[in-house]
């Protein structure tokens, strides 16, 4: 299975949609934006759900050994 | 920590007296945040629930995946106002059907897809205010700007015929009113607008359109990923959604800004912190009378504050409160639109965070900076407390706003 890497930007509001939608990928840190709970991740749809969803598109989803971004 | 013994202590009825003022919460609300911030309330009906008003514990009950929508939604559950308008529409979906549908539309209301709006609803201001300086004095604010604009933005990002807007708006208004007065004519509003958006989906079926009720319907016949139903009624919320509250809110600002008059002077002499003041001014304002927000209802026992709510339990989350909580913010209760940037709640968080939330705040920023650079001698007629509000509303919602320049 591939594994990806998983990042929140500066862009974030902490809207914290990610939170509800993958309640074990992202959490909010102590600077009030939201997290990857773990850079490298198994494949997981709910990352994506969640990437989708960011109202400001702030979640990067890529192959962690191309870097290639994560279809939707 | 008192709380161990808010159990045995009997709900407090709910809703609480009026606030004073439109421009604060509920004294009961803060009085509550203070000194019993997760406790029992009681409905006219008997129903009970768990009202939170700490900005922490209120973050968490929108956040939080135990705190369902779904569950609240179901017959037998207290209700703040909205009845079928929420349940029966993505606003009482829990993921991952809400995601379902929320992926769907998320992408047309991104920061960047809003940005790209801008000059077009710049320019709709502008045009509005070109027709408005036209008109006698004192002219009507509500019909002439605050409500056109929001209405014309959402009909043409969703493909709506702007020319039925008196008729849409007529049920729009039905469905936020008084749950408690007659539920018929607002099920029947409901119906109406179902009604009509099953035949504007069968028109825009037959023709090709760039908005967002097209995309929709592509996304159901070609790659069936919601039905029937759930199209008609994610339209008919987005139509509601998108106009209402922020035309409410445009007046609500100014109404608040009027009140403060050297915050609004400020605004005036320094434009430029416009984006700034609107998130002062959504942590602030108070659009709704009650202070209570959509109810959660756990999936199993969760702690707050000291207090265990049990599984199964009903849980009100007080945003306005949160949003005035010193825990948040010095001073929460004094309006300072040159305020750093807080975290507030005045969209929501967790997966019902406000859709139209960037562009809500670029409408509200395109409007007073319109207002304030082409009508800087703008005053409001009527005193604050002698304008109307209709009745029973969820969000406070003028019938007029008389303004001469």
């Amino acid at each position: 299975m591939a594994t990806w890497r998983v990042t929140v930007s500066d862009e974030c509001i902490a809207a914290a949609c990610c939170l509800g939608i993958a309640p074990k990928r992202f959490a909010l840190g102590d600077d009030g934006r939201s997290h990857p709970t773990s850079d490298l991740i198994e494949a997981d749809d709910a990352v994506l759900d969640a990437m989708i969803s960011c109202p400001m598109e702030a979640i990067g989803v890529h192959d962690a050994q191309t870097g290639e971004p994560i279809e939707r | 920590m008192a709380e161990s013994s808010s159990l045995a202590e009997a709900p407090v009825p709910f809703p609480f007296p009026p606030p004073p003022s439109i421009f604060h919460p509920a004294p009961k609300l803060k009085e509550l945040q203070h000194s019993r911030p997760v406790v029992q309330i009681e409905f006219p009906d008997g129903k009970t629930a768990w009202l939170v008003t700490r900005y922490d514990d209120v973050r968490q009950v929108l956040i939080d995946p135990r705190f369902s929508r779904a569950a609240a939604a179901s017959p037998g559950m207290p209700d703040t106002g909205l009845g079928q308008a929420a349940a029966d529409t993505i606003l009482g979906m829990d993921p991952p059907e809400h995601t379902r549908l929320r992926r769907l539309v998320a992408g047309a209301f991104t920061a960047r897809r809003v940005e790209a709006l801008r000059p077009r609803v710049a320019k709709l201001v502008d045009e509005l205010i070109d027709r408005l300086l036209t008109c006698a004095q004192p002219a009507d604010l509500v019909e002439n700007f605050s409500l056109p604009l929001p209405v014309q933005v959402i009909c043409e990002l969703l493909g709506v015929p702007v020319e039925d807007r008196h008729v849409f708006h007529e049920w729009s208004d039905k469905v936020l009113g008084d749950i408690s007065r007659d539920p018929r004519e607002i099920q029947a509003a409901f119906g109406s607008l179902e009604e009509y958006f099953r035949r504007l989906v069968a028109v825009k079926r037959t023709e090709s359109a760039d908005d967002l009720i097209t995309a929709l319907i592509a996304a159901r016949d070609d790659q069936d990923r919601l039905s029937e139903e759930e199209l008609v009624r994610l339209c008919l919320t987005l139509l509601i959604a998108g106009h209402e509250t922020t035309a409410n809110q445009i007046n609500i600002f100014l109404l608040n800004l009027y009140e403060y008059p050297e915050q609004l002077e400020r605004l005036r002499d320094r434009p430029e912190t416009i984006p700034q003041a609107v998130e002062e001014l959504m942590r602030f304002a108070q659009l709704g009378a009650s202070g209570a927000g959509l109810p959660r209802v756990t999936t199993e026992e969760v702690e707050l504050s000291g207090v265990r709510i049990p599984a199964g339990a009903a849980v009100i989350p007080a945003m306005t409160a949160a949003n005035r909580d010193p825990a948040l913010i010095a001073d929460p209760d004094r309006l300072d639109v040159a305020r750093p940037q807080t975290a507030h709640l005045g969209f929501g968080a967790g997966v019902h965070h406000c859709l139209g939330a960037q562009l809500a705040r670029m409408e509200l920023q395109e409007a007073l900076r319109g207002l304030l650079s082409r009508m800087p001698r703008m005053e409001l007629v009527t005193p604050v407390d002698e304008l109307s509000f209709k009745d029973g509303m969820v969000v406070r919602s003028l019938r007029a706003l008389p303004v001469r320049w």
